[in-house]
């Protein structure tokens, strides 16, 4: 697999030239030597801009108020790796393998936004392009990534909302659902595959009275604490869900996504958007909707990104199209968002052509991400 | 309309896509009225196909104005969700070369419904696979908002090109008009003989348009109520009266020049040629009209129910007296009657061609019918034409037929002319 990554996307990255922040040419990191990350509420210094290519070891630490994020970025923000929660006082380490080219370091304060970010450097040895299917089991593999780095955090913040519920803690609940969710929301595909786990856990009221079955997951937890303002009842079901939640983790990083899945995936978070989050039905209880939009939006970029060599390759105008299209919906999407608390504004307060908007932004993206498979299904 | 292209558009043949189906009446439709043939000692009269051959989409004029009126109608109105007039522009080309493919009776795309990549979304969406071009014709118009936005600075770049008859439509007494189903940057109209293709024609082109435009809102109709054609017998609408006597004719080729092209002169270049089209939306309070008394209904109306003929006397078109009196000196067309205020003798010869449609969309709540008149016409000057007729209508003097409809939606939109094989819609604007 190191061979295959340490070429993944020189093509595309080779000519990449990223603007932002100036770089230091003082320091350059040894393959093996760990590189630091110090983050705070408002900086991200990498003790180093100029590395080798092959594994580099970032240890981030955590001297800001706010919990943290650090991501290694490619070009249009493929995620190479990422560390996730890392609180305040910690140290995490992040061990990622980096072909030649130009990178991003972000630490993401408050685990939301763009993130600050500073250009990496990576020279070194350029090996031979990636035939198609090298390209394709590439792409699977960066896609695997995602999905481990995700579902991690899914599993621990699932975690605290399942204390939560179960410590009668009404307020607190209420806060890490929406959270937790992002993480689930953000690899739905996976959970997707699994057609006996994923009605139970994430199913809604009326399908399960139509089937008679009872209603259990994370809407029936929601439902108790927006409706009832209690949490009654609901330890089997929070026990239950966070059983189910690690299950579908497990099993998802045994039986990981194809290229081609991941083509179809990527449309797939958009259609559940278009369906289920444009109407407001998913979370109709906490209207909590707009943090699960973005989920899947995140989820279908993420798909994309680990494609995008492939893609460029194949294709080099529905990239641009693609990227487009995203960064229009972004900014639809992200006047929504309160950037001080990482809040986004109810679903049931926008109005009617507010919806609109978000629809036709979504609609716009579909349509050339529709075409993504078919790239994918002849580079195979 | 005599300088047609012909060349068939690109793309494939949905009837050759599914082998010989379809054939038989295509050279019939070639052949027209008169052919028949013979099935053992017995010749077989054969009735024409009018949906086998399709309706020329080129030529100096946009179809779907003067064509004759088809069964059906699927209006839809558009607005740009960009600001770029690369975008508008590649739009219009995309739009025109699928409305071409499919007024052939073609698929849109070079592979069409069913022959493209497996793992790619086809080009067409497929509901018209075997069926003829039903008389399709697409229709192209162009709202005051794709001009200026609402402070009035242009958009798109077409500075200077406003067209100064694309008013702003006046308000009317009587008017309950729902903004989300009036005005809006672009109109499509799609006519064809069979709903399937209509919805089909517009399906297509909103597909085409997502990211560029979005549909603001569309409308369905069936049963056109106006003929445009004296081939055409006069059809009725909702209130069961035969509507559309009076429109203008194409074979009426002096009145289809001075009251439906617009002539060099009249504005900007690039509408010489078009036409401007309104659109109003009226519902009609069908439960309290079908209440209404026979004679109550034609002295609103001013005509006969069952012949068509005007009060005064006389068959559908028999020449209208406006003076006829009954014996206790009233007249026979009643002063507030729709015929007499909306006839151009009230409205200093003002002229439409009407081109609407009734619709049933389904039921309200109180279990009346939500039906009307989806009302469609074309001019050379809205002011001069349509405004004119409608304040006679909807003003002090109020037509009687006003306590029985509400107007609801409205738009109004400048039809360019029509393009050559190789034109698009709105070509004139960018050049």
């Amino acid at each position: 697999m190191n061979k295959l990554l340490a070429s993944v996307g020189i093509a595309a990255l080779a000519t990449v030239g990223l603007a932002a922040c100036a770089s230091d040419p003082s320091e350059t990191s040894s393959a093996s030597g760990a590189l630091t990350v110090k983050a705070t509420d408002s900086d991200c210094t990498v003790s180093a801009s100029k590395l080798d290519a092959g594994p580099s070891t970032f240890k981030v630490t955590n001297a800001g108020s706010k919990v943290t994020e650090f991501y290694v970025y490619a070009d249009g923000d493929r995620i190479m790796g990422e560390v996730e929660n890392v609180g305040p006082g910690l140290t995490r380490n992040l061990i990622v393998d980096l072909p030649k080219g130009t990178y991003e370091g972000a630490c993401k304060p408050g685990m939301i936004g763009d993130g600050i970010r500073q250009t990496l450097t990576v020279t070194g040895e350029a090996t031979a392009p990636l035939s198609d299917s090298e390209e394709l089991t590439a792409a699977a593999d960066s896609y695997a990534r995602y999905v481990k780095s995700q579902s991690d955090t899914l599993v621990v913040k699932t975690t605290e909302f399942v204390d939560a519920v179960k410590a009668g803690d009404v307020e607190g609940a209420k806060k890490l659902f929406p959270i937790a969710r992002t993480y689930w929301e953000r690899i739905e595909p996976v959970a997707e595959q699994f057609g006996d786990l994923d009605p139970i856990t994430d199913g809604r009221e009326p399908d399960a009275k139509a089937e008679g079955v009872d209603f259990t997951g994370w809407h029936r937890i929601e439902k108790q604490l927006w409706v009832e303002g209690n949490t009654e009842g609901m330890d089997p079901y929070a026990d239950q869900l966070l059983s189910n939640v690690k299950q579908i983790v497990a099993k998802g990083q045994d039986a990981p996504l194809t290229a081609l899945e991941l083509a179809q995936g990527s449309k797939g978070l958009l259609d559940e958007v278009a369906t289920g989050k444009i109407t407001g039905e998913e979370d109709e209880f906490s209207h909590t909707d707009l943090w699960d939009f973005k989920a899947n939006i995140e989820g279908s970029q993420a798909a994309i990104s680990s494609l995008r060599p492939v893609l460029i390759d194949q294709d080099p105008d529905l990239v641009k199209d693609i990227d487009a299209k995203f960064a229009a919906l972004d900014t639809e999407l992200n006047q929504y968002q309160d950037k001080s608390t990482g809040e986004w504004t109810f679903y049931d307060q926008l109005t009617e052509q507010q919806i609109k908007q978000l629809s036709d932004s979504v609609a716009a993206l579909s349509e050339p991400i529709s075409k993504v498979a078919a790239v994918v299904a002849k580079s195979a | 309309m005599n300088d047609r292209d012909t060349t068939p558009a690109a793309g494939l043949s949905r009837r050759k896509l599914l082998g010989a189906a379809g054939v038989g009446a295509l050279t019939v439709g070639a052949l027209g009225a008169g052919a028949g043939y013979a099935v053992g000692d017995k010749p077989v009269a054969v009735v024409p196909d009018r949906d086998a051959l399709p309706i020329d989409f080129d030529g100096r004029h946009q179809a779907g104005i003067v064509t004759p009126a088809q069964d059906r109608l699927h209006f839809a109105v558009f607005d740009m969700t960009t600001e770029e007039r690369d975008d508008l522009v590649s739009l219009l080309k995309d739009w025109t070369k699928a409305a071409r493919q499919m007024a052939q009776g073609n698929d849109i795309g070079d592979f069409g419904a069913v022959a493209g990549a497996p793992y790619s979304p086809p080009e067409d969406t497929g509901e018209a696979l075997g069926l003829p071009p039903s008389g399709l014709t697409v229709t192209i118009g162009f709202g005051r908002s794709l001009f200026v936005d609402a402070s009035g600075a242009p958009r798109f770049g077409l500075d200077g090109q406003l067209p100064d008859r694309l008013v702003v439509m006046p308000g009317f007494s009587g008017d309950r008009l729902d903004p989300a189903i009036s005005d809006g940057d672009i109109a499509i109209q799609a006519c064809a003989n069979d709903p399937q293709i209509a919805v089909h024609a517009i399906r297509n082109l909103a597909r085409i348009a997502f990211g560029r435009a979005s549909v603001r809102y569309s409308q369905m109709g069936f049963g056109r109520t106006s003929s445009t054609s004296t081939a055409q017998v006069t059809a009725r609408n909702l209130f069961g009266f035969k509507d559309g006597t009076a429109n203008i004719k194409v074979e009426e080729k002096k009145d289809v020049e001075d009251f439906v092209w617009v002539q060099d002169g009249d504005g900007p270049a690039w509408m010489t040629g078009g036409s401007y089209l309104v659109s109003r939306k009226i519902d009609m309070r069908i439960e309290t009209w079908d209440r209404e008394p026979l004679n109550g209904q034609e002295t609103i109306v001013g005509r006969a129910k069952g012949s068509g003929g005007p009060l005064s006397g006389g068959d559908e078109f028999a020449a209208i007296d406006f003076d006829a009196k009954d014996d206790a000196g009233q007249p026979l067309i009643d002063m507030k009657s729709h015929l007499r205020l909306a006839h151009p003798d009230t409205n200093g010869g003002a002229k439409l061609l009407r081109r609407g449609y009734n619709f049933v969309d389904g039921s309200n709540g109180l279990g009346q019918l939500s039906a009307g008149l989806f009302f469609i016409a074309y001019q050379r000057d809205p002011e001069a034409q349509f405004v004119r007729i409608q304040r006679s209508l909807a003003g002090l003097q109020n037509d009687l037929l006003s306590e029985y409809i509400v107007h609801v939606g409205s738009g109004l939109f400048a039809c360019p002319p029509g393009v050559g094989p190789q034109g698009y819609w709105g070509e004139g604007l960018f050049a």
